[in-house]
């Protein structure tokens, strides 16, 4: 009790400082019919009375026990089965284990039963454990505690789950809402208090909430003794910025509106205390609305892999519908004749009087039989791999993230190969792109531009400049005539794109102060007092220091403030006033004190400055005031705005600065910071107080115009200002960001960005990370009458999109420049009805066409929209990555969610495939670990088609000369190790460690990542080539061996060759045959693979070696069968070595004939490897890299290519001027400008 | 669909700094490191053009001789064949064969003059061939019980042997099974040539598979008689006719080796050969062949695997060739230039 008591006295009355927001809310809404008590808006909340709900069964509501889980104890085995026998291969090997039990299977049972239980088994354990992990997060949330009513104004701490809808709370600073709450005090006097909402849509800026007036007065836990109030409102619905609803309370009714709702995920900020009535409770909330259920996802390839399935399904039907309608057919014509089989005996299988039988239970066996067509190893192989390969991801040092100690983490392994698929990146901003922290980087005081760090868009440009004409220079050497204008082209070039990039070294030293990365000795240390017009410094930093809303608060050990404001911008102006000397330190309702570093007498000073009105910022005001009175009486306007604001309202003689001021603030809006003009207005006593009496009538008037009077007073104000300057602060992108955009778009990746920030920040970030840049068409989708809008209107509203929409197709389609770039910038609003169906498909139309895409001011749920749009619209796959909470839909709905975890709040991590630390790791995520799985998986599974077709089909072709009759030529044993032991390591080895460049190769190669999109390792073409050649395998194999062990003898003592002796050398043909052709598959060999590869053929002969050495009643019919029979014989050799090089050859030949006809990129990166080209021919590797990337529109490198274009054209200018001066022809000019 | 689950995780949250940062690391530990950051030093094999023409080419150097060696071997083999189904039928029955092999009272013998046409040496193997024979038919193959053959009639669980497991008077049948039951039963006897009928079968299968003292037992005692009969007084490890049979053949044809001729055979001599033919192939209208055959080091006279190996080989040279005009024709700057157009930027 006592640290609140304390909290209280420093109660302000903070909605002082808002002129136009959370005042008393708008009169009842005339317009909107209210439908309170009709459908749709039928819930009653008594507040303070939650027992009433439980004796009301019309107003039980639901619990706020929340529950993410998706199975619970009774559910999880039926549900959890029925998943997994839902997977077509799952449901195959479960019918075939089902078989294998009767005796008509050739095989043992078990050896069916226990791979399936296994791969089940292992799934169905992961499930339950991510089901457990969601269940003791869920636990945990429950059990939160919360403070709640108790009754008699006593309240007790009480766990959420028992929280009960009419219950009343108190939530205390930085703690998360229980429920959605209905606002009824906060411990500012006049009832408002700040919540952070970071978690539901990604802003990070504070919003204000405030109460309604009738209950303002319940501010002390006592007050609720006797409160009781009944709400009437909507029912549960996922929209988080609506509410519709009202409170009767002591006989009156009073309209609610989102101002007065607290959502539940959202946090107390700045403000000690609330109270608050809960509304909607668990699942009901808006929070838990908007929540979609996590579906289970597969990548592509797995998707296409059922197909082959069921193509090999389809193969192993025909195969065993021949094979048992040859046995029937067999059975009836021929078996009565073989009295050697006892047909005068028969088993009911081959008795020839009844075909019909034999025919239905054959067809069994043959299934069964050529099961190894698909093989359940396949599974198993591609689960293992798919593990090794998620940890190499875990493993990697370089997506470790030191400061945070988080490594990568594969989530999920299932979907690997899908990262090297990605087609477009939807990616959040504030936290992902940025680290929603501002940077004061420049200004422009008084028509000079301060702040010496270059943007990084300007550096990257003058270097590739330098390089580029150097290059050129060098390969016109040898025309003299030319070498005199170059040297003088790039100078000149130099000297317009350096422009403050004085030096790099400049760059390293940082502040170390957040929030400020300022570097300019002309105005630190107070040296700005030497500056020519320190006048008009001093005012641009006593507006930064003044004119804001935010508090101080100071840090008791140091001394030193920090300041908790609204939005980042304001923080980093006060942080840059504090460097700057000019030190906010207090802040009382009426007064702003700053402690002024600089004072004539050069001590510091703590002045105060008598804030006389607020007039804040609004997005449609763009510009917020303050009007103060200094220490010396004078009444002064000090406004900072957007650039096109504060110029239209500069008085004549405050445009002094104007045009150095708008070409400054050009350059920084290029360089992508968030610019804000500064200026000021001299008041005299007599025409302040006229305007103040005004604007406190407009203040104090009743009526839905209320705020346009405000506006209207306001705006008379403000003008006739003295421009001071412009601030450039930095949205601070994280470390990497621009680079990583840039080399994902030269990889040909398309990049939107889905925010839930203002149009302007979004647009600043487009900046910051070259996404936009000047030059590019932008398209603004909109939606002009505002306003006007409502439920009629709608339908015009979506005409009005649509036809936005074509027009701008059509512009794009009728562009003419091969270099025009477009950029669609939409916000939430319009989305809402480009999002409809009959809308969606012209939108993403024009969306896929644009270079950029940004969404700005979009719900969580329209984030999973749009993802699903693209995912569904392009059928391409699409990853989604995001940091919080309100990520978590279009995480869950993309192709790949990946989370950015080591920020708070989990949810996103939870939720997502892949987490990472930064946003820059996306890049050798996909570049590299998604080319590589993707490579790997690809030749992976195709192999693996090769391998089981090439060994399945030799028992079907030996099945047919033993009369159908289900007869292998091979050992069991053989059979059982062929998948497990004998080819399965080096197909592992090739799915986890198979490089075709690289990781340094695929990051300098970016367009080598287009391979995946473009599914070249896995289209049909591919697909079917494998099979292809596995059939000629099995019909090699089969064919030389039956000819070369014919009735001849096979060695020099006469002995004939067996079924088994045959069968043994057949299957060692195959083994070699596999295992030959995945060295040939694999390009990277290190001792690994060799010791698999060599390892598994070694293994063969071992085996067959020992095995034979087993007593006659273990080793059966493989007695001896190498060392007596077939190792003494040439002629087994012989045919080994005779059969390995007649499989493999075609496969040789094709491979060394696409390479040398149709070489593709990785072709011939390793070429310039092997050759080492690379290291005896820099620029011959260099230009190759340049080669290798996308053409993009977006990003850095296309930046600076837009810059030195437009350069170049402006060199030209000036040369064909130069040229006609100096009578030259202008053949040359031209002829330059082709060679750009 | 697999989770790395917690512990690999938790294992994974703090990754070892990289070695460079400790001299002291040993180079165990830098294996290690190599392969966790999937940096193993590799070979890394590409087709160039050289490699390409070369490796066919050697490959058609090496398989082009390999072959004409084996098929000279093979040609070394001199075999006589002689189709003795129809001929040892009197006329009379040559319409109904099959009453002739099945009347017991009908005296099988015959006689077979075989020419030698060339010179062969000792020692010559003869085989018997039979024909559209299923020896390989599930049923048939499953019809035995490896076990009673070594140890006899107290290995009881004989069940695979259906149905010939036991005769009608319940007495189990001693070797069991259709395999057994259906024994080849022709013989032949050559005059005037010194004949060996021993160590025709794997010694292993006389020494380990065969019991030294299992004797045949109510062995051909049914109503229908299959094939051949057994001594009951010799053991069964001894009976290498009988071992040579058990041993399933692959294929529809086989040959199985009867015995060994020990010394040469001249050209134009005759080979005069007394067989009985008792076994009953007319039903399924199979053949049987008498062969007597030499062997090479490669065994038998078989042209296929040579034939193959020259084929192969041949056409390995072809494709070198191929290769060799593709580079000269249209030679591609290996490493160079002809940076995709295809795959790229399209």
């Amino acid at each position: 009790m006592a640290h609140r008591r304390s909290r209280i006295r420093s109660r302000i009355k903070k909605s002082h400082f808002y002129t136009f927001r959370c005042l008393r809310p708008k009169t009842l809404d005339d317009q909107c019919p209210h439908v309170i008590n009709g459908p749709g808006y039928t819930r009653i909340v008594h507040c303070n009375n939650p027992h009433l709900h439980l004796t009301t069964k019309l107003l039980r509501y639901r619990s706020n026990y929340v529950s993410t889980t998706r199975y619970n104890m009774l559910t999880f085995l039926p549900k959890c089965l029925y998943e997994q026998f839902h997977r077509v291969a799952n449901f195959y090997f479960l019918v075939a284990a089902i078989l294998s039990v009767f005796p008509l299977s050739p095989f043992n049972k078990w050896s069916m039963i226990a791979p399936l239980v296994f791969v089940v088994g292992l799934s169905m354990g992961k499930e339950a454990l991510e089901d457990w992990r969601r269940f003791m997060q869920d636990v945990e949330v429950n059990s939160r505690k919360a403070c709640v009513h108790l009754g008699s104004g006593e309240f007790g701490r009480r766990a959420w789950r028992k929280i009960r809808v009419g219950d009343v709370v108190r939530v205390d600073k930085d703690e998360f809402f229980p429920a959605d709450l209905l606002l009824l005090s906060s411990s500012y006097d006049d009832g408002i208090c700040y919540v952070e909402t970071m978690n539901l849509d990604g802003e990070t800026n504070l919003k204000v909430k405030r109460c309604l007036d009738a209950t303002l007065a319940l501010e002390k836990d006592e007050s609720f003794k006797s409160f009781s109030g009944v709400i009437k409102c909507e029912d549960p619905n996922p929209n988080l910025y609506t509410f519709v609803g009202n409170l009767e309370c002591d006989g009156q009714v009073y309209p609610l509106d989102p101002n007065q709702i607290l959502l539940r995920d959202s946090k107390l900020r700045n403000t000690s205390y609330i109270y608050g009535v809960v509304v909607f409770t668990g699942h009901d909330t808006k929070v838990m609305q908007n929540s979609t259920k996590s579906p289970s996802k597969r990548s592509s390839i797995e998707k296409r892999m059922d197909y082959i399935i069921y193509t090999l399904f389809a193969l192993l039907l025909f195969v065993s519908f021949i094979s048992s309608l040859g046995f029937a057919v067999m059975t009836k014509l021929l078996m009565a004749d073989w009295w050697y089989l006892r047909p005068d005996k028969p088993e009911s299988l081959t008795n020839p009087t009844n075909p019909l039988y034999a025919w239905v239970v054959h067809l069994i066996t043959a299934l069964l039989l050529y099961g190894y067509l698909i093989p359940i190893s396949l599974y198993v192989s591609i689960e293992l791999v798919k593990v090794l390969q998620a940890s190499f991801i875990n493993q990697d040092l370089q997506l470790y993230d030191s400061e945070s100690g988080t490594p990568a983490q594969a989530r999920t392994s299932n979907l690997n190969e899908e990262l090297g698929q990605v087609d477009t990146i939807l990616s959040d901003k504030t936290g992902t792109l940025t680290c929603n922290q501002m940077d004061f980087l420049k200004c422009s005081i008084a028509g000079t531009s301060y702040g010496v760090r270059a943007s990084e868009v300007e550096l990257a440009a003058a270097k590739q400049m330098a390089m580029d004409l150097e290059e050129q220079g060098d390969e016109i050497t040898n025309l003299p005539m030319r070498t005199q204008r170059y040297t003088r082209t790039s100078s000149e070039v130099e000297l317009e794109t350096v422009i403050t990039a004085s030096d790099e070294k400049d760059r390293k030293q940082t502040t170390g102060i957040k929030g400020f990365s300022f570097e300019d000795n002309r105005l630190m240390g107070d040296n700005w007092v030497n500056e020519p017009n320190p006048d008009d410094v001093l005012m641009f930093f006593r507006i930064l220091a003044v004119c804001h809303t935010a508090i101080p608060e100071v840090d008791e050990d140091s001394g030193k403030c920090s300041y908790e404001a609204e939005s980042p911008d304001e923080v980093a102006f006060l942080v840059a006033a504090r460097e700057f000397g000019f030190e906010f330190t207090k802040r009382t309702q009426t007064s702003v004190f700053i402690a002024e570093r600089f004072s004539p007498s050069g001590q510091p000073v703590d002045r105060e400055y008598k804030v006389l009105n607020l007039l804040d910022f609004t997005s449609k005001r763009k510009r917020m005031s303050a009007i103060i009175r200094d220490e010396e009486g004078q009444i002064l306007l000090l406004c900072k705005g957007a650039d096109s604001i504060i110029f239209d309202r500069l008085s004549q003689k405050g445009k002094e600065y104007l045009g150095a001021t708008s070409k400054h603030l050009n350059e920084y809006g290029e360089a992508g910071l968030r610019t804000l003009a500064l200026g000021y207005r001299k008041l005299d006593e007599a025409e302040y107080s006229a305007w103040n009496t005004e604007f406190h009538k407009a203040k104090t008037s009743v009526g839905a115009d209320r705020d346009e009077l405000l506006e209207k007073v306001s705006d008379m104000m403000e003008k006739e200002l003295i421009l001071v300057g412009a601030t450039a602060v930095e949205d601070k992108l994280q470390k990497g960001v621009p680079q990583c955009i840039d080399n994902l778009a030269q990889a040909g990746l398309k990049i939107w960005v889905l925010t839930g920030d203002k149009m302007e920040t979004a647009i600043n970030i487009g900046y910051a990370c070259s996404l936009l840049r000047q030059g590019m068409k932008q398209i603004s989708i909109s939606f002009a009458n505002l306003e006007e809008s409502s439920q009629n209107s709608e339908a015009a509203a979506k005409e009005s999109i649509l036809m936005q929409i074509t027009n701008a197709s059509q512009m794009i389609k009728i562009e003419k420049d091969p270099h025009a770039a477009f950029a669609l910038i939409i916000d939430g609003k319009t989305l809402t009805y480009a999002l409809k169906d009959d809308v969606k498909y012209q939108f993403l139309a024009l969306a896929v066409i644009c270079a950029s895409v940004i969404c700005c001011r979009v719900s969580p749920k329209q984030k999973a929209l749009i993802t699903r749009l693209a995912k569904e619209g392009t059928g391409k796959t699409t990853l989604a990555i995001g940091d919080g909470a309100n990520d978590v839909g279009m995480i869950q709905e993309a192709d790949i969610g990946v989370g950015i975890s080591g920020v708070e709040g989990m949810q996103a991590v939870m939720a997502s495939d892949f987490s990472i630390a930064q946003f820059r790791f996306l890049e050798r995520l996909l570049v590299v670990h998604g080319h590589w799985c993707y490579k790997r998986i690809a030749q992976m599974i195709c192999y693996f088609f090769y391998k089981n077709i090439a060994f399945g089909l030799t028992l079907f072709y030996f099945e047919a000369f033993t009369g159908f009759s289900g007869q292998s030529i091979f050992n069991d044993s053989y059979l059982l190790l062929f998948n497990v032991v004998l080819t399965s390591l080096p197909v592992i080895s090739l799915g986890v460690f198979e490089q075709d460049v690289p990781s340094d190769v695929c990051l300098e190669f970016p367009a080598l990542y287009q391979q995946g999109p473009k599914n070249l390792f896995f289209d049909w073409y591919r697909i079917l080539g494998w099979m292809g050649n596995g059939v000629y395998a099995s019909i090699v194999i089969f064919t030389l061996n039956l000819g070369i062990f014919h009735v001849q003898s096979f060695r020099s003592d006469g002995q004939t060759a067996d079924m088994n002796a045959m069968g043994t050398a057949m299957f060692t043909c195959i083994i070699w045959a596999v295992n030959v052709q995945i060295a040939l598959t694999m390009s990277h060999f290190t001792w690994i693979q060799h010791v698999m590869i060599w390892g598994s053929i070694g293994a063969w002969y071992i085996f067959l070696a020992l095995y034979g050495m087993l007593p006659p009643k273990l080793s059966g019919n493989i007695f001896h069968m190498l060392i007596e029979v077939l190792a003494p014989a040439p002629i087994f050799w012989l045919t080994t070595l005779l059969v390995i090089a007649a499989t493999t050859l075609p496969y040789l030949f094709h491979i060394s004939y696409q390479r040398s006809v149709n070489p593709l990129d990785h072709h011939i990166i390793q070429e310039i490897k092997h050759f080492r080209i690379d290291l005896e021919d820099e620029r011959m590797w260099k230009r190759e890299k340049s080669k290798a990337r996308e053409k993009t529109k977006i990003g850095f490198t296309a930046r600076v290519d837009a810059k030195i274009r437009q350069l170049r054209v402006k060199l030209q200018r000036k040369h064909s001027v130069l040229s006609v001066m100096s009578g030259t022809s202008s053949n040359d000019t031209t002829s330059n400008s082709q060679q750009t | 669909m697999m989770e790395v689950d917690g512990s690999n995780t938790s294992m994974n949250r703090a990754p070892p700094p990289p070695p460079q940062s400790s001299s002291l690391r040993s180079s165990r530990s830098k294996v290690l490191y190599q392969f966790k950051q999937q940096k193993l030093p590799a070979c890394k094999p590409v087709l160039t053009p050289t490699s390409v023409i070369t490796v066919f080419m050697l490959m058609g150097f090496v398989f082009i001789p390999i072959g004409f060696v084996t098929l000279r071997a093979s040609r070394d083999a001199i075999e006589i064949v002689d189709r003795y189904d129809v001929e040892c039928i009197p006329e009379e029955y040559r319409t109904n064969k099959l009453s002739y092999i099945t009347d017991s009272s009908i005296s099988k013998n015959c006689t077979r003059y075989l020419k030698v046409q060339k010179h062969m040496k000792a020692p010559i193997f003869i085989y018997y061939q039979l024909d559209n024979y299923y020896q390989n038919h599930r049923r048939y193959v499953k019809s035995r019980s490896d076990q009673q053959l070594l140890h006899g009639r107290e290995y009881s669980h004989t069940s695979a042997c259906e149905p010939e497991e036991s005769s009608n008077d319940g007495l189990p049948i001693v070797p069991c099974g259709l395999i057994a039951w259906s024994m080849f039963n022709d013989t032949f006897t050559f005059a005037q040539l010194k004949v060996s009928r021993n160590n025709i079968a794997w010694k292993s299968d006389r020494e380990h598979k065969f019991g030294k003292d299992v004797y045949p037992f109510n062995f051909q005692n049914g109503s229908l008689v299959g094939g051949a009969k057994l001594d009951p007084k010799v053991p069964l490890s001894d009976q290498e006719d009988f071992i040579v049979w058990m041993r399933a053949a692959a294929l529809l044809s086989f040959r199985k080796l009867y015995g060994r001729i020990e010394e040469d055979l001249e050209p134009g001599s005759v080979v005069v050969v007394n067989l009985f033919n008792n076994y009953n192939t007319y039903s399924f209208s199979g053949q049987k062949k008498l062969i007597l055959s030499t062997s090479s080091w490669l065994g038998g006279r078989n042209d296929f695997l040579g034939i193959t190996y020259i084929v192969v080989g041949a056409s390995s040279i072809v494709i070198s060739i191929i290769f060799i005009l593709l580079h000269l024709k249209n030679p591609r700057p290996y490493g160079d230039n002809s940076w995709n157009k295809k795959s790229l930027s399209s």
